[in-house]
């Protein structure tokens, strides 16, 4: 009800409140989500950043209500989408809003699309799910799409079948499927990945296009920081199932606070510098099964690991204008009743 | 499509002069003759016999006999049968009608039954409406149709008195009135029931598995991030590419429409093809016998062509030259 008073310029876009996905593991619930909070505003791009396994594509499964049926759960908080939680909402619910407000790209562009029906029945599809159009209507305008995410041939390319187009290609449909009914906010789940590193760029400059058109939201899943620093606004560093950083663009590159997001970067190849191997970083990320209960989750990888991070959870705060981050190296991270007896 | 289609019909002479090679030194092989089967040896001159033989070619080089069934065959004489002394292909266009009728009724019940459980189940899969569907399908297809025809008629027919046991149409109705129609349907429906068991069952398993698999395809999560409902994701775009695999199946059953069943019909005493094949095998009406394998051998070519074509049409990635 309060949201309602309100008005939607002073509600943030999407807000996640202590978000925890579970998944079952022999008849237990493990998080692979844990008290993962931010918000994403209007005409904002958020990227979100982390290796393989530390749950970027669950969160984003998570708002979409598509985890596997039976098997992930959302277990807690809130996911406000222009104020309204619809952590609850049912399938038709749901319905109403992916395609329309939400919609979603994936990372396979290869098996994203049916095989069996054409391009141009694909994107129709989502308008006459959302739209009181007619069948032709809705054909014309995925021709107008297609051209919009500049794909040459249009006309031809609707009648055509996905095995018929290149990845890059298809991920453009895949893009021009999702933006149909001028969502308000686009989950881009590692768009780039699983394309050439030319078109990855293509695509990237489609999407910010398309954003500022559209006056779009993104949020942006990649493991990728080249791909963030292209596009982004504001980014998220994820570790296990939390979130570790929190900062602009800018500021991250410029000043990467925690030893993790630090270690990330210094594993991006430099022009400027000959070295023979990029850094990496030891060991994996935790499986879901054998997370530490207390502690940092980063602690057993981290070279800066002090005594306490075994024992003492850090807090995602702020340390300075709007930097936020989840680490014992900063005051701010520790809890408030530890601060004072561990310094 | 059109020039695909003109190959394969071209490739399917050699492959039907071998079968006609086979099919006829087998049936040479086969001991006796149609002099030696009906024909009591006690009551019969064996001179009259050899003076037939001689008569009928049975005595010239085999190799002569073959060039003469075959050439005659290729101009559509199939030879006479020594068993009803009537041309073959009229024995066999007599016969023809019934089996079709039993085979597409057959065709019919499996679809109908196949889609409806199939369905379910693959939606439903691992629940007690799934696990009842999957235990009839593993008697569908564990009981031989021989074993299921049998009881069939004991309990439906005898029993109960539900359907006739033997016939394809009662004797005394008219032809051409809507009576006539029902009663053939109400004899066709229990022999197609049992010839329709083995496939339903497995047609159904195949469904379920091939829907619970194309469930978890990326393109239902697509479908799902559309707000497509699940129904129609189901409906649509799940049952579409797990009909692909099923047009498999439907080349068989185009060369068992014709080819009947042999044993189902034997049981229920159907008069089609299946059972003038077995009743010529027996009387060592080789003509028929001939013609018959002849037949079924070139309609698995021509289902398996159509099943060759239909992959084209309901599948887009494979496309005809």
């Amino acid at each position: 009800m309060t949201s309602k008073s309100k008005t939607p310029a002073q509600t943030p876009l999407l807000e996640v409140r202590n978000l925890q996905t579970g998944f079952k593991i022999d008849k237990q619930y493990y998080n692979a989500v844990e008290g993962v909070s931010f918000t994403i505003d209007r005409k904002q791009i958020v990227g979100i950043v982390g290796e393989s396994g530390c749950g970027k594509s669950v969160m984003s499964l998570s708002i979409m209500h598509l985890l596997p049926k039976g098997i992930g759960k959302v277990r807690g908080g809130e996911i406000l989408f222009e104020g309204t939680d619809i952590v609850g909402y049912n399938e038709k619910k749901m319905n109403n809003i992916r395609g329309k407000d939400i919609s979603m790209i994936f990372q396979e562009p290869m098996t994203s699309l049916n095989p069996v029906f054409t391009i141009g029945f694909q994107i129709a599809e989502v308008l006459l799910n959302h739209q009181d159009i007619t069948k032709s209507e809705a054909r014309a305008k995925a021709v107008t799409l297609l051209k919009n995410v500049g794909i040459p041939r249009a006309d031809q390319i609707v009648n055509e079948y996905p095995h018929q187009l290149s990845g890059g290609m298809r991920q453009r449909v895949m893009i021009a499927m999702a933006i149909a009914c001028q969502p308000k906010l686009l989950i881009a789940d590692e768009p780039t990945t699983a394309l050439d590193v030319t078109v990855q760029a293509q695509i990237l400059d489609l999407l910010k296009n398309i954003q500022e058109v559209n006056d779009m939201s993104i949020m942006l899943i990649t493991h990728d920081l080249g791909v963030v620093a292209e596009i982004c606004d504001v980014v998220l560093v994820m570790y296990a199932g939390k979130i570790v950083e929190r900062a602009t663009v800018e500021d991250l590159f410029e000043y990467p606070q925690h030893p993790y997001t630090q270690l990330l970067m210094e594993a991006i190849p430099k022009m400027e510098e000959e070295k023979e191997r990029l850094a990496t970083i030891e060991g994996l990320v935790p499986s879901v099964k054998d997370m530490p209960e207390v502690g940092c989750r980063f602690a057993n990888r981290c070279p800066k690991a002090m005594p306490e991070c075994m024992q003492i959870t850090p807090q995602l705060e702020d340390t300075k204008g709007g930097h936020e981050v989840a680490c014992l190296l900063y005051e701010e991270s520790w809890p408030r009743e530890e601060r004072v007896g561990a310094r | 499509m059109l020039k695909y289609t003109l190959r394969r019909v071209l490739g399917m002479i050699p492959m039907l002069f071998l079968v006609s090679v086979v099919v006829f030194f087998l049936a040479k092989a086969m001991p006796g003759d149609s002099l030696s089967g009906e024909i009591d040896p006690t009551n019969t001159n064996p001179e009259y016999q050899e003076e037939m033989r001689e008569k009928l070619g049975y005595n010239d080089p085999v190799y002569m006999q073959y060039y003469r069934w075959v050439t005659d065959f290729m101009s559509g004489d199939f030879g006479k049968s020594t068993r009803y002394k009537m041309p073959v292909a009229d024995l066999i266009g007599e016969k023809l009608p019934n089996t079709i009728f039993l085979a597409l009724t057959s065709l019919l019940i499996t679809y109908v039954l196949a889609f409806a459980m199939g369905m379910y189940s693959g939606r439903k899969p691992y629940t007690l409406g799934d696990n009842l569907i999957a235990g009839f399908n593993y008697a569908g297809i564990a009981i031989p149709s021989f074993v299921a025809g049998v009881f069939a008629v004991y309990f439906f027919a005898f029993k109960l008195n539900w359907f006739p046991f033997a016939g394809s149409v009662d004797i005394e109705i008219d032809k051409g009135t809507i009576d006539y129609w029902i009663s053939r349907i109400h004899h066709v429906m229990l022999p197609a029931f049992v010839l329709g068991m083995f496939s339903t069952a497995s047609y159904t398993q195949f469904l379920r598995n091939d829907l619970i698999e194309n469930s978890r395809k990326d393109f239902v999560r697509t479908a799902l991030a559309k707000g497509t409902p699940m129904g129609k994701i189901y409906n649509v775009h799940i049952l579409r590419n797990s009909i692909i695999p099923l047009v498999t199946f439907l080349g068989f059953d185009i060369a068992a429409l014709v080819g009947g069943a042999i044993i189902t019909e034997k049981i229920f005493t159907y008069p089609g093809i299946g059972l003038l094949f077995l009743d010529s095998v027996n009387n060592r009406d080789y003509p028929t016998v001939m013609a018959i394998t002849m037949m079924l051998s070139a309609m698995v070519l021509i289902g398996n062509l159509i099943a060759d074509i239909l992959y084209g049409i309901v599948d887009p990635r494979i496309r005809l030259g």
